[in-house]
């Protein structure tokens, strides 16, 4: 075990797995002599060089399309966003590419690569730089979409990502990038896709999340401690393939649940994961499943509106005391 | 265009001699010379009082810039992108400009909304985004827009501005209305699918439209080199059809000569132009760039000598319309300008909460409104340390 960022991860997982496998390269915008828009990259174009750390022209379209065409003939791309919202402009490529070529080929080809960036808010910067990109991606059959939370599954989960031959759609978060843990240095550290983890166990209420809204849960959870309510925080990591056992197996326990993440309610991923629980764990629920988002606006620039239209702690507690009506 | 004379061949040449075998797209249209001096033939000619009104506007930026940039590190303010070394190229094509024109910006033509006249105080109120904003503290810095100035908030996605500005110049025409429409974009936008869309359609559809490229050498750490392998920028007009020519961006009166010229053409109805600006960015790419991890100093110090402030002062001392004691009056009236105008509107109080809900349609539907009412039954937001209270 060795103590590191969560940038510091997701750069580890990248070397290692350039190091163990010649065919897969990092291509983007400012990832090679700047080191990377959030420095993930830093230090990886000295190591690799300018063929396997490749700086590009702006034209997402462009460098997904050839990254595209690059996987399906044998290399593996490691596609950075500078971020998540950039992706529009390359969506058609993911979309009507990067998930059919296997099923319009007959399952003759395929499309071994990996699209990341930040995603969700960051601080003021406005309606069109402050997307939650993975409610898009997670509609689609053929992507995978990741979500960790923490540098330890950061890191497992890109390795998994790297090595799977189906693309695989991974979201980090700027205001994550700084957080610190425990990363296991096992080059074959390798978590597996599609399994929840329960971030704190409690018994009265689940609270599901995902990347920079688990930590948020967390504080939450901390706060409901105080008036005697215990938490289970459940941090999927996979928001396709869902990991429905963890969900149905802690909805048992606590006959309630919370959806709380970033991005708009309508539609979204947590309508998804509502979905399975009132349809697979019914009869254990004791009160409608709730969720806390983004508020159904475009996000605003100021800093004290920002607040109002990001999920908070204080809302999550809310929620969770109506599904325990002791609101 | 062939009477805009293309005097100098190759990739950054900057000398006078002439002739004109290279074609536009190639060469380097320029007036101002380095002592200050025009080149007589081809001078635009631009009248006395629209010559200091450009300096003044350059001027008035540079410090404003300086002012917005200092106020982004004392996190009085969120973001900034700076215009600081291609002043001439949006200041001299907003003076080519009449008022019923529209302007479609990129990144750093925010300062044209001023030259049309859009107040300052209303304009640093956008950039603390507060209530004293028009845009209701929804936008970023440098994304600005007024509709009272024509002036259009570009996209934050890069390019995308581009397809709107010929689209606008296309309604102009097909309504009989008499604007022509300026569309804005970086060396590195010209990457993006959606300029090649917009050329392509303003070629076809020959709209009243002119397609200005600041080439300022650098797309945040990509050099332009990166960006194509074109010898110009401007030489991808030609593939379209569209009459382009290259320019010196950072000679306000060439500036000034080539958009005037373009938009005639347009109101003529003779179609799009498009115009490379060769410039440099002096600065960061915004307040969150470090540039001195992707180029030298010894860069930025060549450029700094082709100043487009400096080089127009020399060209005003020259005429005899400058002097340091002048300029120094300018200076300290503009800053004066600059300081009042922070002042009144910086203390303004945030746009109130419920405003959050309002233009998300034109009439708002039931579930927003439901979501306002939640809000508004809530507590105040806590106070915290962002710029924009
Ligand atoms: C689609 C998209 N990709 C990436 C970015 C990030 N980005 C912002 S500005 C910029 C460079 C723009 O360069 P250029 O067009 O040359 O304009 P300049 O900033 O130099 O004026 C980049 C890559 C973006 N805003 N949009």
């Amino acid at each position: 075990m060795s103590v590191m960022r969560f940038r510091e991860a997701v750069r580890a997982a990248m070397i290692e797995e350039m190091e163990r496998d010649s065919r897969v390269y990092l291509i983007g915008e400012e990832v090679g002599h700047y080191q990377g828009a959030y420095k993930v990259s830093e230090g990886m174009l000295e190591r690799f060089g300018e063929k396997r750390v490749i700086d590009t022209p702006i034209t997402e379209s462009g460098f997904t399309g050839i990254s595209i065409g690059a996987a399906m003939v044998g290399l593996r791309p490691i596609v950075e966003y500078m971020t998540w919202n950039f992706s529009a402009v390359a969506f058609d490529q993911i979309l009507n590419n990067a998930a059919k070529l296997r099923q319009m080929s007959g399952g003759q080809l395929h499309v071994p690569i990996v699209f990341r960036a930040p995603n969700g808010s960051a601080k003021q910067v406005g309606s069109q730089h402050s997307h939650s990109m993975e409610h898009f991606y997670a509609h689609v059959p053929g992507l995978k979409v990741l979500a960790p939370a923490t540098p330890a599954d950061a890191k497992g989960l890109l390795k998994a990502a790297i090595r799977d031959d189906d693309p695989v759609l991974y979201m980090e978060s700027e205001t994550l990038y700084g957080v610190k843990g425990e990363v296991p240095e096992d080059p074959d550290f390798v978590l597996p896709m599609g399994v929840a983890n329960v971030a704190r166990e409690g018994t009265d209420v689940t609270i599901v999340s995902w990347s920079r809204m688990v930590h948020v849960s967390l504080e939450a959870a901390n706060a409901l401690e105080k008036e005697g309510i215990s938490a289970e925080v459940i941090d999927l990591r996979s928001l396709r393939p869902l990991d429905e056992e963890s969900l149905v197996r802690s909805v048992h326990k606590t006959h309630r649940a919370i959806v709380a993440h970033e991005g708009w309610p309508y539609g979204g991923v947590g309508a998804e994961v509502a979905d399975r629980i009132q349809r697979l764990a019914f009869d254990d629920l004791d009160a409608p499943i709730l969720r806390v988002t983004t508020r159904d606006v475009p996000m605003p620039y100021n800093a004290k509106l920002e607040q109002y239209v990001i999920p908070q702690a204080p809302r999550i507690v809310e929620a969770a005391k109506k599904v325990l009506y002791r609101a | 265009m062939s009477e805009l004379r293309a005097p100098t061949g190759g990739r950054d040449a900057q000398s006078d001699a002439s002739k004109s075998e290279i074609p536009p797209d190639l060469g380097l249209y320029r007036v101002l010379r380095d002592d200050g001096s025009v080149d007589p033939t081809t001078d635009p000619l631009m009248p006395e009082a629209l010559v200091m009104r450009a300096y003044r506007e350059m001027k008035r930026l540079r410090l404003l810039d300086a002012r917005m940039i200092l106020l982004q590190r004392q996190g009085r303010v969120g973001f900034y992108g700076a215009c600081t070394g291609q002043e001439a190229t949006p200041i001299g094509t907003a003076l080519a400009l009449q008022k019923d024109d529209w302007v479609f910006p990129g990144l750093r033509e925010s300062v044209m909304m001023l030259v049309r006249g859009f107040p300052l105080s209303k304009y640093i109120a956008q950039i603390f985004g507060n209530s004293g904003d028009v845009l209701k503290g929804r936008q970023m810095p440098s994304h600005m827009s007024g509709r009272d100035v024509n002036y259009v908030s570009w996209g934050s996605c890069i390019g995308t501005q581009l397809p709107h500005a010929v689209g606008a110049a296309w309604a102009a025409k097909l309504q009989k209305k008499s604007g022509v429409v300026v569309g804005f974009m970086g060396d590195g936008a010209t990457s993006e699918p959606d300029f090649h869309n917009a050329i392509n359609f303003a070629g076809v559809f020959r709209v009243p439209c002119v397609l200005m490229c600041q080439n300022n050498h650098w797309a945040i750490s990509v050099p332009a080199a990166r960006q194509t392998a074109s010898p110009t920028f401007a030489i991808k007009g030609r593939a379209y059809g569209v009459p382009s020519l290259r320019i010196d961006g950072n000679d306000v009166l060439a500036v000034y000569g080539a958009v005037s010229k373009a938009a005639a053409r347009a109101r003529d109805g003779l179609g799009p132009t498009f115009i490379e600006c060769l410039t440099y960015r002096i600065g960061a790419h915004s307040t969150s760039d470090d540039p001195t991890r992707y180029r030298s100093q010894d860069e930025v110090d060549g450029w700094m000598k082709k100043d487009p402030v400096g080089r127009l002062r020399r060209h005003l001392v020259h005429r005899g319309l400058l002097d340091d004691a002048r300029d120094q009056a300018l200076e300290k009236e503009l800053n004066a300008e600059i300081v009042a105008a922070v002042a009144e509107v910086e203390s303004l109080p945030p746009p109130a909460r419920e405003t959050l809900f309002d233009d998300v349609y034109g009439a708002m539907p039931w579930h927003i409104a439901e979501q306002r009412d939640e809000l508004l039954r809530g507590p105040e937001a806590p106070a915290h340390g962002g710029a924009g209270h």
